[in-house]
């Protein structure tokens, strides 16, 4: 069974407050990481990495540049489990 | 019977799984080892990666945060390490940095402050954490520490590569004064491989796409086992009389005129 958008941005909210401290509540999908959220390069790659462990999908680096807002984490992460 | 069967091993320099650093940690368990890790900037990123090393995600080893340029942090590092461990059999350095004005071309206009931060980082942290793990490594050891061939001037390397060459010179010091109390010091001269800290290196791909024509062997920019391989044999008692050494894993690059 995929995980819903809602499902995957609760996720990703818990997070990113875990990890940078910003509120799950900020996290919403228009915004992007570093532009908004002021997320640097490693706390990314944190992040990444706790969404594979939580979402079971594996995210290549080369991929990790490409992921830019909250929105495309959330269609990379559907388009892998649906 | 593993290579590393009883061994106690310090591995730092683990930041993701593309970390060599990783490597050695993760064949040096399946060797027999026991590892300790430490960790720089990122400690919890550090712990993640730990937990996909073959001692599992219920098991991962402890994961010590330490920044080799802290005194403090040195001098505290024998006490927080014998929370965990008994002794060091082993210590691998796994730490550069310079900041991206010493690197990437702009040599000539690096100033003295960015390249004392590379040199502090890179060089002098072999002295200082071999030295901070000295107390636990009562019956002789083995320090190995990454390299990257600083006998040539390199394009875009530039104060990494002083850097890499004071770490040479570092090591030779180290085989000498430690010598006498058993403990061997040398260097895996590592062809270049696509890691978070070569990725920070602007101009990078001058090298990932050269070094596969010219070795002999030719070269996986992606592969770090060959240089954890052999890591892990220094740190075993297969070199019983090396030390000072530098043992290049680069394809056969450093052999090869052009």
């Amino acid at each position: 069974m995929a995980a819903t958008e809602q499902e995957i941005l609760a996720g990703l909210g818990e997070i990113v407050e875990e990890i940078v401290g910003i509120p799950a509540a900020e996290v919403t999908p228009e915004k992007n990481f570093i532009d908004d959220l002021d997320i640097d390069s490693l706390s990314m790659v944190e992040i990444a990495v706790a969404a594979q462990d939580k979402f079971g999908v594996e995210i290549p680096d080369d991929e990790l540049r490409n992921l830019k807002t909250v929105k495309d984490v959330i269609g990379f992460v559907q388009g892998l489990t649906v | 019977m593993g290579l590393l069967d009883g061994k106690r091993i310090l591995v730092t320099g683990v930041l993701t799984d593309a970390s060599i650093a990783f490597h050695v940690a993760r064949l040096a368990q399946e060797e027999g080892a026991q590892v300790v890790l430490t960790a720089y900037p990122r400690p919890t990123l550090t712990a993640r990666y730990a937990k996909r090393l073959p001692s599992g995600p219920d098991n991962p080893p402890p994961v010590i945060e330490l920044d080799v340029t802290s005194t403090q942090q040195l001098e505290g590092l024998a006490g927080v390490l014998a929370e965990h461990v008994d002794g060091l059999d082993g210590v691998v350095h796994a730490i550069g940095f310079a900041p991206q004005t010493a690197l990437g071309g702009n040599f000539l206009n690096t100033p003295w402050e960015d390249v004392a931060t590379a040199v502090h980082t890179s060089t002098y942290s072999l002295k200082a954490l071999t030295m901070a793990c000295l107390p636990l490594m009562k019956s002789g050891g083995s320090v190995v520490g990454l390299d990257f061939d600083a006998t040539k001037a390199w394009p875009v390397y530039d104060w990494m590569g002083v850097a890499k060459a004071g770490l040479e010179s570092c090591s030779r010091y180290l085989a000498r004064y430690l010598g006498p109390q058993g403990i061997r010091v040398n260097l895996v001269a590592a062809g270049p491989l696509k890691t978070m800290a070569a990725k920070s290196i602007p101009g990078f791909e001058e090298f990932t796409e050269i070094w596969p024509q010219v070795a002999p062997l030719g070269w996986d920019v992606e592969d770090s086992e060959p240089a954890a391989r052999a890591a892990v044999a220094l740190l075993s008692d297969w070199f019983p009389a090396t030390t000072g050494e530098i043992v290049h894993v680069d394809g056969g690059v450093h052999a090869m005129g052009a």
